[in-house]
């Protein structure tokens, strides 16, 4: 059961959620839970922003500022958002296919603006919503509804992409270990002060893909992503071929140095009223 | 005291946005419709404003509805394929009830097709161009004042609507550059939309008001609500009902239709007697009236309607005038929109003729005499 001021996050009016009994996504929901809960950051003062997707319902079921956008384009609506407002905190969900597919674009460069976001990819490897169509995180080699031989196109790296992209703070973990998820969701929210942050959660779709991967149930996806999770302090000894299928879970990035695009606009203001 | 300048239409339409308290801009260069962001780049932020350019139009509008949503006055320009691209989030602007202003300077196309030239060919793509159906305001500006001016308006209908509005320029009104005389601060209205008058926990986000418009408040304004392009109830709560389905879908459409009368715009001149009329937009009207104008000093009984707001189409107008005339005339950039909704409105009561240029070019005067002479 989840805390009492966790509790106080969610709107039970929207209730009950579409999700499949057992997804992955409803983990997520309660670590972003815990940490705005720990973080005590006023509920008039969250926003919660998404895309389209199954992931992406998530911002309706959680009592505060909440913005479902068009897919992929949650990113963009966001930076609008905190450009108009940079006193609010936002939390910006997205599925892979939102973020990495059709958002891609919008993704890289909310990264390379380093604008104060905390980006959730939820990546569970696949279409959800529209019926378990291969994404670009759909393993090589794994089944989809596109992919019936098998995919062959090579993936995504989320984490990767946003380092390469510019964000300044970049971490992965797992809904296997919802304590490291919170961990990690609290320290990119409070990044947010000095600009972007991702964080790559990897989940599961037992529903869709699971059911094409040998993993239907919710405890096979748990037990196969426990069994593949590697901290990034053992992967940095390992080899490339002993890092294969294997999910490296911490933090990538975390520039404390950082400044800021709202913060630096303010800048572009003093300029142009001749006070810099 | 009155001020005086030499603007360029883009830049007019920027400057009346910023008149109207727009204080967010997020857009993707285009032609002809670029000034309008550069112009924005360099004056909102001496007002504290933002201006931001983001990856691409859908960005630029995704951007402004964020900052809409975060309660700011917001806009977005772009032309042609920009303007395709937007599409997708101008329904979402209807449906989720967003104010905001687009502005599209039209060009010739489809696709790429001509940047650099004049056309009229966004005319259904302005009302029909995204997906399900809502209701559209869209001003056609023949002039640099007017657009200042009906940048302003727009502005003011976005906000009171809790909709999309847009500025329906086209190349030669963008890049041609005219004197105006800047209206003083004051002297013209500015509309705020509607804030909730409810305690946040008694609010009730699309509740609509008696005039179909629900108050909305700015995400960090001490509210909570949830803002999505689904389908909702009255609690923003997606729906599968079909009697929320219905009364949503056909609020967002009334909330318009209800106050057409006090939306739609056009200006007649030389109407008294006439028996031929021309009805012409944008910078084509300004062929038509120097036409015109030498018609009548020859004796020519002939007479110009320019619908202003070419959404909502003033039919009703041309409709009264139409039993009294025995030609309408009607030349646009296109190969026949607004035509159609010419001919709707007048339904046979006097005979129709429409006339299209897809060159590129802008219709001298001579050309429009001439369709003048072949009826009269
Ligand atoms: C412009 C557009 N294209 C396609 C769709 C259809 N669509 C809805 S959800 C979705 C996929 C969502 O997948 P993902 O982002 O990975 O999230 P998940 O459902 O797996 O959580 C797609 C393609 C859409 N709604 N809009
Ligand atoms: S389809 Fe997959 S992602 Fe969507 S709710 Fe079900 S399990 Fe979760």
């Amino acid at each position: 059961m989840p805390r009492e001021d966790v509790k106080k996050l969610l709107r039970s009016k929207f209730m009950p959620h579409i999700w499949c009994p057992g997804c992955g996504h409803g983990i997520i929901m309660h670590a972003i839970l815990r940490a705005l809960a720990d973080l005590q950051i006023p509920k008039e003062q969250i926003c919660i922003s998404s895309g389209i997707g199954c992931s992406s319902r998530m911002p309706g079921y959680i009592d505060a500022c909440t913005l479902h956008t068009a897919h992929g384009r949650s990113l963009a609506f966001a930076t609008g958002v905190k450009m108009a407002n940079p006193e609010l905190t936002i939390v910006n969900v997205m599925g892979d296919g939102d973020g990495t597919a059709i958002g891609g674009n919008h993704f890289i460069h909310a990264c390379r603006r380093n604008i104060g976001i905390t980006a959730v990819v939820m990546n569970n490897n696949i279409y959800g919503m529209t019926g378990g169509q291969a994404s670009p995180t759909t393993p090589e080699g794994a089944f989809a509804a596109t992919a019936p031989y098998g995919a062959i196109d090579p993936v995504f790296d989320v984490c990767k992409l946003a380092e390469g992209a510019g964000a300044t703070f970049v971490a992965r973990a797992t809904v296997a270990n919802p304590m490291q998820c919170e961990q990690i969701l609290k320290k990119a929210i409070e990044h947010q002060k000095k600009g972007f942050a991702v964080v790559e959660i990897v989940t599961y779709c037992h529903t869709q893909f699971g059911r094409k991967n040998k993993r239907s149930r919710p405890t096979d996806n748990i037990k196969y992503l426990k069994e593949h999770t590697v901290l990034k302090a053992q992967a940095d000894k390992m080899s490339p071929d002993e890092l294969k299928d294997k999910i490296v879970v911490g933090e990538f990035v975390n520039i404390e140095t950082a400044r800021e695009y709202t913060d630096r606009y303010n800048d572009v203001i003093a300029r142009a009223q001749g006070k810099a | 005291m009155a001020q005086n300048e030499f603007w360029q239409g883009n830049k007019a339409i920027a400057m009346g946005a910023i008149a109207a308290g727009c204080r967010f801009f997020g857009g993707y260069p285009i032609t002809p419709s670029t000034e309008i962001m550069e112009v924005m780049s360099e004056e909102l932020p001496k007002l504290g404003g933002k201006f931001v350019q983001m990856e691409d139009e859908i960005g630029g509008i995704a951007s402004a509805l964020g900052a809409s949503i975060a309660g700011k006055k917001a806009m977005t320009a772009s032309s042609g394929p920009g303007i395709s691209l937007k599409q997708e989030l101008l329904g979402y602007g209807y449906i989720a009830e967003i104010p905001l202003v687009v502005a599209d300077v039209q060009r010739g196309g489809p696709s790429t097709g001509l940047p650099t030239k004049v056309s009229q060919a966004d005319v259904m793509q302005a009302r029909w161009g995204t997906h399900g159906d809502h209701a559209t305001i869209a001003y056609a500006p023949c002039s640099i004042p007017e657009c200042y001016t009906l940048t302003i308006e727009a502005f003011n209908m976005a906000e009171r609507f809790r909709q999309p509005v847009l500025i329906m320029a086209d190349e030669v009104i963008g890049h041609m550059r005219e004197k105006i005389t800047i209206p003083e601060p004051g002297s013209f209205k500015v509309v705020d939309r509607k804030k909730p008058t409810v305690a946040p926990d008694d609010f009730i986000p699309y509740r609509p008001d008696e005039d179909d418009v629900p108050p909305m408040p700015a995400f960090g304004d001490g509210y909570r609500w949830h803002v999505t392009g689904l389908t909702t109830n009255e609690w923003g709560f997606p729906t599968n009902d079909a009697p929320d389905i219905d009364l949503k879908a056909n609020r967002i459409i009334r909330k318009v239709e209800r106050f057409r009368d006090e939306i739609v715009a056009y200006r007649e001149d030389f109407m008294e007697d006439a028996e031929i009329v021309v009805v012409s937009y944008g910078s084509v009207s300004r062929s038509s009236l120097r036409a015109i104008r030498e018609l009548r000093e020859e004796g020519v009984k002939v007479g110009h309607f320019r619908p202003i707001t070419i959404w909502p189409f003033p039919d009703k107008e041309i409709a009264a005038f139409s039993k009294n005339v025995k030609h309408i005339i009607v030349p646009e950039l296109n190969a026949g929109q607004l035509v159609h909704e010419v001919e709707r409105a007048v339904k046979g009561n006097c005979e129709v003729h429409g006339k299209s240029l897809i060159n590129g070019e802008l219709y001298k005067p001579a050309e429009i005499m001439s369709f003048i002479k072949e009826v009269a």
